[in-house]
């Protein structure tokens, strides 16, 4: 048993390092260009999005809409520190503050709002996201109001994209799998019958809310060390609903469906690029389309593990034989 | 001295008083019924045993092992973990979610790892998984549904449904065992084979068991005691016998004697 599960261990071990080792050599040799680059980082970035508003609405069944708002306060909190005092060490500081912050502000706005349910917490969780956005406004000599922070140093690279988009995932997937984790999925299956099985509801649901916004602090500050700029526009309604429509398109309730959404989207969104007078209605409609045929999003529920990668390649061994 | 003590319960909803002032004692390893016409106040008693009411006034302390706990006023979680368990009279079991899941998730209470484990899958996340694991098992053996484990709730046969939330129910380790009409929907068959594995689950687990039913064949023969209500009152408690020959039972069910008309 433990000689299984420790092959299977190597063999997504090698899965991951393969992957970077890979991209980083792409990117060195300069096949993925700076263009491409940037739609690798709002990739990363939009798994780290989806997966932890997964957690809250997917998983938990806490219908959220303000998870753009735990987004700018990552990068606020980086941008400003960084723009301080640009060295390495102070960009990490940045992203932990800034998502240690995006984690308070989402116990303090958790505790009284997740008392809500369905409709009335998404429009509690949008208020929230708003108040966030018209504070940074306003906070006009330290946020530089609505024009934004410009000339944000740039420390995020492939590499820490890397870690940070992995590490946030195998996080929230080992949370899943463990009786916490079960605790919060069985929030969104029964909340009462879950409450009376000794689960404290009130607890597992904003701890789910933290950690989800704990996660977009972190990618909030990823986006601001990537893309030099940051505005309070950018954080608004729509960045919110864009995050949701990666989860519902995914799957409530699939870490990887997330995944392949956000890179779905995003190469989506790339390829429409030439095509900018009818991007968005095309979008529209390839969204359309896929909830009429797939209303459960891609993956339901589930997930694609590595046994998907084992049986295709003993269909493919099984080919080669043939011939 | 008894392991339940509710004294004058009251639950008020606006006007409707819906329970009123029900007092009762449950002894340790008791199997005691509550009966009622439609409407009596059966399930909102549970609801208030449980936690999902907060009574309007009333206590109800819970004696465990000498150490008394009162309970009124509790949230659901908290009364769980002071060992009262439940199953509810319109099956909530997690649907979605594997016959295994169902049970491993109330086994919650009693895990033994933080959420940095749970986060890092450190060792004693291992330890106490494969502990869960096998409990769990161990207690869909006794419910003849391990070869089931994989199987979603929802697509359980109904009887199976019932057993599951039983099994469920006992996953949290309770010392008193609340049945809300766990014979509802099952024919006699089904219904004796029922009797049989309350009766033994009540040996097995050392517990003391309330159960709601309206089937009376079961009622009358599993429980040692019967509490009937009617509109919110107690109207009765006694033996079966006692029970079936109660004057003011009878009423309650069947309507009262017009008399020499």
């Amino acid at each position: 048993m433990k000689g299984i599960l420790s092959a299977q261990f190597t063999r997504r071990l090698i899965l991951v390092v393969l992957t970077y080792v890979i991209v980083q050599l792409l990117i060195s040799v300069n096949i993925i260009n700076d263009y491409l680059q940037a739609t690798l980082t709002t990739i990363c970035i939009n798994i780290i999005l989806a997966v932890s508003l997964n957690l809250i609405t997917g998983f938990t069944g806490q219908f959220s809409l303000g998870h753009a708002g735990f987004m700018s306060i990552g990068a606020y909190t980086c941008a400003l520190l960084i723009l301080k005092d640009p060295t390495l060490p102070n960009f990490l500081l940045g992203t932990l503050l800034g998502a240690l912050l995006a984690a308070l502000v989402g116990f303090l706005v958790g505790l009284p709002t997740l008392r809500l349910r369905g409709d009335y917490l998404a429009i509690a969780t949008l208020g929230m996201a708003e108040i966030i956005r018209i504070m940074f406004i306003n906070m006009d000599k330290i946020t530089n109001g609505p024009r934004g922070l410009s000339g944000i140093p740039r420390f995020v690279n492939w590499t820490w994209l890397f870690i940070f988009t992995v590490g946030t995932v195998l996080l929230i997937r080992n949370f899943l799998r463990s009786s916490h984790g079960r605790a919060c999925i069985a929030i969104r299956e029964d909340e009462i019958a879950a409450e009376t099985m000794g689960i404290n509801t009130t607890w597992y649901k904003v701890l789910a809310f933290v950690i989800g916004a704990f996660c977009a602090g972190i990618a909030g500050a990823l986006y601001a060390s990537y893309f030099y700029f940051i505005k309070p526009d950018l954080f608004g309604f729509l960045k919110s609903v864009d995050i949701l429509v990666m989860v519902v398109l995914g799957g409530l309730g699939s870490i990887s469906g997330s995944i392949l959404a956000a890179i779905l989207l995003a190469v989506i969104s790339t390829l429409l690029q030439s095509f900018s007078e009818i991007r968005m209605i095309l979008y529209a409609l390839i969204l359309i389309v896929i909830m009429i045929f797939r209303p459960q999003g891609l993956l339901g529920s589930k997930e694609i593990s590595l046994s998907v990668f084992n049986r295709l390649s003993r269909l493919f061994a099984f080919e080669k034989e043939e011939k | 001295m008894p392991l339940l003590k509710v004294h004058k319960l009251t639950k008020s909803f606006g006007g409707l008083t819906a329970v009123l002032n029900v007092s009762m004692e449950l002894k340790q390893g008791e199997l005691v019924g509550l009966i009622g016409p439609n409407g009596a106040g059966k399930t909102t008693v549970f609801n208030l045993l449980t936690g999902v009411y907060v009574p309007t006034s009333g206590s109800i302390i819970l004696n465990k092992g000498g150490a008394e706990q009162e309970l009124q006023g509790l949230k659901p979680h908290r009364i769980c973990k002071a060992g009262v368990a439940r199953t509810f009279q319109n099956i909530r079991l997690f649907k979605d979610l594997t016959v295994f899941d169902n049970v491993r998730i109330a086994m919650h209470k009693n895990v033994r790892y933080g959420l940095l484990s749970s986060f890092l899958h450190l060792p004693s996340y291992h330890r106490e998984e494969k502990r869960i694991s096998e409990a769990t098992m161990e207690l869909l053996k006794i419910f003849k549904l391990d070869g089931k484990k994989d199987e979603y709730a929802k697509n359980l046969p109904y009887g199976e449904q019932r057993h599951l939330e039983i099994a469920r129910a006992l996953a949290t380790n309770p010392s008193l065992l609340l049945l809300d009409e766990p014979a509802a929907g099952m024919n006699p068959a089904e219904t004796a084979q029922l009797t049989e594995l309350i009766k033994w689950i009540r040996e097995k687990f050392n517990l003391t068991i309330l159960l709601i039913e309206h089937d009376m064949s079961l009622v009358m023969k599993v429980c040692e005691r019967i509490y009937v209500l009617d509109y919110g009152i107690l109207i009765a408690e006694g033996t079966p016998d006692e029970i079936r020959s109660n004057k003011r039972v009878i009423e309650a069910y069947l309507g009262e004697d017009v008399g020499d008309a």
